[in-house]
């Protein structure tokens, strides 16, 4: 199975170096790597049907449980070969669509990786390997919208599907996390076998994480907002990615999880609310808007939220339900983006109203979209009537829950019926005075892939046990966990209430279909409401966050040294004395009073100049006094080394102090003269910050002096002067012996501020000289 | 002794402090250097001071004797004054090339270059 992925992602690379040899021919090649990867998944059909699986491990970063695991079972394999069989037509659909863009083979770069991350991720057993593929399918969706580069609107959509299926998938990171600690193993299948799972006490937060990004993923209430923004994409990726296979990445995970997580009422109450709410939500937008591929988005939307009610619902003949309406969706989901996407090629235009009589024209087109509009209306003979015969058995089984799962599967189906009818009907076969005008006939490329699809639909519905039931059999063991379980898949089931159901369905979906055109004429009242709603709030949230980052970058990088400077120092100040007051340590003043009666005459005297010199410095207008009063306090600090035991510190100071004043006078007349800048009333600011600075430097020295921590280093170099290094002078030993390489680095910083220097005074621009 | 020379300590801190925020550029080197020479102290004076006793053996002794000033200080603040002063001198340089290029002493003025003359 490794062999799969490396497949995919080393061809899908190679993908723009093939434009450039094959040319538009690239497409032969990218068709052919998900038929192979088709044919290769075939070939476990034989052992998984047998109730077996297939089970591939390679150690990655075995040290942090990160390894490549692959597990393959009925529904992994039913995922797979979904993805792959899909990615085949929707290759060769894109060709079609695409055909000489000159970006073709980035796309397939793009489509590949996606196809690829998608497989991974449904044969993963690793959580680490899960997450990582979830998330590059979370990016290569990413780079899908936003295809149509230049386009703001596509930029904005690629954006927000990223931050809200990104941001969920980091939630979704967090839950596995927790379900490996809580199950002490990292391996998916490991984990699945646990059954005490639900009573652990990281069994909530775990569960809501991982519904979290399931959620995100799959666009339920409230997180549904970036799909129809994601119908930006040009319609091979929306056909693929946003109704057949990424969105359902979320519902594979619930199902794969929900031997583990599911039986618990959090579960099964969240899930059918939030399922329920998200279905009757997308269904009644559908109604309302005329752009087809929005329609079609919205009734994604529903279906999503209809396959996660039947997850929380949690029987197994919803769980059954749940896959069949899962297949026979993507199978006329797909096919309808595929026909959208022809007539918009075609017609220029995607609006419902404008749209009429198209199936003389294209009729390829027309009977692929009538194949897919009755199995989505969920008529006899096709998989779709089988999907809701099954979903609305599996609602009216629970008494407890039937009314809400029961009212969520008749709304939704019948908006189903309704919209069925709009696509499959009224786009190509309405007698209209006026059909509309067919720029170019779709070529074999754009009809061949829904044709065959819509087909498949109608195959699967006529030889159900022959087709579907097989391998949604083994899948349905996987989700239950019960492989006791049979799953027998029937056409006919007789006269029954849930007959009689489905045929409620159609006639009030019929009826909305009559109702259609009034609904179109009030919605733009209802576009109110929509000021709230989880779009505009997302819109709204991102503004306002950008706007006050960048209120706060303006005002924390504002530019002016002196607020840098006194950021820092308040910081260092603040930290001190909130250590300070936490830990209380004492500071003995009283020992220092004793201590003042050791100070001697000359000492004070020096202080006071110092001190006379600081007010004076603080006074002065002139910059003459102003030097000359530095080197005043610069050689009373060189006394004070003198008079305590450093006369090679005082030394350099003196030359330091000397030169720098020379330094000084010499550049003087090139200096600025002194004049006021700062505004007075900053003066009080200045004076408050320098205070609280001076006076926490004072504490920590005088704590320091305090509590001072004895250095054997002292003893040390006093032993090891003379005898190891044969000098008198320990200081000068240490700095030319035993710290010689520090020196060394001290004499190339001088050098190196030399130089600088030097370079500065050479640049003379006003006298021609060298810039 | 000590108490009173960690206050001059701190009032060199204070004062350069008060230097460094303002606007001025000569102002600012003022500031810089006294902060090098607050520093230098505040080093010092936290290694201990001992009154006299350099650290430096007499000729009949072999190995230092009790009391003599802690020597690591010493080396560390020879250093910082060194290095100190390569900054000095630099900031000076600098600071005299800003004015002449930005013909501004305010420090605001960096904030854009619509002074420099091409």
């Amino acid at each position: 199975m490794i062999f799969i992925v490396l497949a995919g992602f080393i061809t899908s690379f190679l993908a723009p170096l093939l434009y450039r040899l094959l040319g538009r021919y690239v497409y032969v090649p990218m068709v052919l790597l998900p038929l192979a990867i088709f044919v290769c998944l075939c070939s476990f059909l034989p052992e998984v049907l047998a109730g077996q699986y297939v089970q591939q491990e390679y150690v990655w970063v075995s040290s942090l449980n990160i390894n490549l695991q692959f597990y393959l079972d009925g529904l992994a394999l039913f995922f797979a070969l979904l993805i792959s069989g899909f990615g085949t037509l929707v290759m060769l659909y894109a060709k079609g669509y695409l055909d000489d863009h000159p970006l073709l083979g980035r796309f397939y770069l793009y489509l590949t990786l996606f196809m690829t991350a998608m497989l991974g991720l449904v044969m993963s057993d690793n959580i680490f390997s899960l997450f990582v593929f979830w998330e590059l399918t979370s990016i290569s969706s990413y780079l899908l919208i936003g295809f149509k580069h230049k386009n703001e609107t596509s930029r904005t959509s690629a954006w927000q599907a990223l931050l809200v299926t990104g941001g969920g998938g980091l939630a979704l990171m967090g839950g596995l996390i927790l379900l490996g600690i809580g199950n002490n193993s990292y391996t998916l299948s490991d984990i699945l076998v646990n059954n005490g799972f639900i009573s652990h006490n990281l069994y909530l937060p775990a569960l809501i994480l991982i519904l979290l990004g399931c959620f995100t993923k799959s666009a339920q209430f409230p997180f549904h907002f970036w799909l129809p923004n994601a119908m930006e994409a040009p319609t091979p990726v929306s056909a693929y990615l946003h109704s057949a296979t990424m969105v359902k990445a979320g519902i594979y995970l619930l199902a794969r999880l929900s031997p583990l997580l599911g039986g618990s009422e959090v579960w099964q109450y969240t899930l059918l609310l939030v399922g329920g709410v998200t279905a009757v939500m997308g269904a009644l937008l559908a109604l309302q808007k005329t752009d087809v591929k929005a329609i079609l988005a919205y009734t994604t939307i529903s279906a999503l939220g209809l396959l996660v009610t039947m997850i929380g619902l949690n029987s197994e003949l919803a769980l059954e339900g749940m896959l069949v309406f899962l297949l026979a969706h993507a199978l006329y989901k797909g096919t309808l983006f595929m026909v959208a996407g022809a007539v918009d090629h075609s017609t220029g235009t995607r609006e419902v109203q404008e749209l009429y009589g198209l199936g003389r024209q294209m009729k390829p087109v027309a009977i692929a979209a009538t194949l897919a509009g009755l199995s989505m209306a969920g008529l006899l003979p096709f998989l779709g009537f089988i999907g809701k015969e099954l979903l609305y058995e599996a609602a009216l089984e629970d008494p407890a829950k039937e009314l809400l799962a029961f009212a969520v599967t008749f709304i939704a189906g019948s908006v189903f019926a309704c919209i069925a009818t709009l696509v499959g009907y009224r786009l190509f076969w309405s007698k209209s005075t006026n059909s509309s005008p067919v720029k170019h006939a779709p070529g074999a490329m754009l009809y061949l892939p829904p044709l065959l699809l819509g087909t498949a639909g109608l195959a699967f519905g006529l030889w159900p046990e022959l087709l579907a039931t097989p391998i949604l059999h083994r899948a349905a063991q996987s989700i239950t966990g019960n492989t006791e379980l049979l799953l027998e898949l029937t056409l006919w089931h007789g006269f029954t209430l849930v007959l009689g159901l489905s045929l409620l369905t159609l006639l009030v979906g019929l009826l909305l279909y009559r109702f259609l055109p009034r609904l179109h004429q009030f919605a733009p009242a209802l576009e109110a409401i929509y000021t709230y709603g989880p779009n505009n709030l997302y819109h709204k949230g991102i503004a306002g966050f950008l706007n006050s980052s960048r209120k706060f970058i303006g005002w924390l990088q504002n530019g002016y040294l002196r607020s840098y400077v006194a950021t820092i120092v308040l910081t260092f100040s603040g930290l001190v004395l909130y250590t300070t007051f936490r830990n209380k340590p004492e500071l003995a003043l009283a020992e220092y009073a004793s201590l003042l009666k050791n100070t001697e005459l000359y000492e004070i005297i020096i202080m006071i100049l110092m001190v006379a010199g600081l007010i004076f410095l603080m006074n002065t207008r002139s910059r003459l006094t102003s030097i000359v009063v530095m080197g005043l306090v610069g050689y009373s600090a060189a006394l004070f080394y003198i008079l305590f035991g450093a006369p090679d510190v005082a030394a350099t100071q003196l030359l330091i102090e000397t030169l720098t004043v020379v330094i000084f006078v010499l550049l003087l007349h090139k200096l600025p003269a002194f004049t006021y800048l700062s505004h007075v009333g900053h003066k009080y600011k200045y004076i408050f910050v320098s205070v609280i600075f001076g006076a926490t430097m004072t504490y920590v020295l005088l704590f320091t002096q305090q509590h001072a921590v004895g250095s054997p280093l002292k003893d040390y170099y006093g032993q090891a002067s003379y005898l190891e290094a044969h000098g008198r002078n320990i200081v000068n030993v240490i700095l030319v012996d035993f710290r010689g390489l520090d020196t060394l680095g001290e004499i190339t910083v001088l050098a190196i501020a030399a130089l600088g220097i030097v370079g500065l005074l050479r640049l003379n621009p006003e006298k021609g000289g060298k810039r | 002794m000590e108490a009173l020379l960690s206050i001059v300590t701190g009032m060199l801190f204070m004062v350069s402090m008060y230097f460094i925020l303002h606007r001025h550029l000569f102002k600012l080197i003022l500031g810089l250097i006294l902060f090098g020479l607050a520093t230098n102290l505040f080093m010092f004076v936290a290694g201990g001071l001992t009154r006299g006793n350099s650290a430096i053996l007499k000729q009949d002794q072999e190995v230092a004797i009790e009391p003599y000033a802690d020597p690591v200080p010493q080396a560390l603040l020879l250093t910082a004054i060194v290095i100190g002063f390569g900054l000095q001198a630099f900031a000076i340089v600098i600071i005299k090339r800003v004015y002449q290029v930005y013909k501004s002493n305010n420090l605001d003025d960096l904030a854009n270059n619509d002074n420099i003359e091409h």
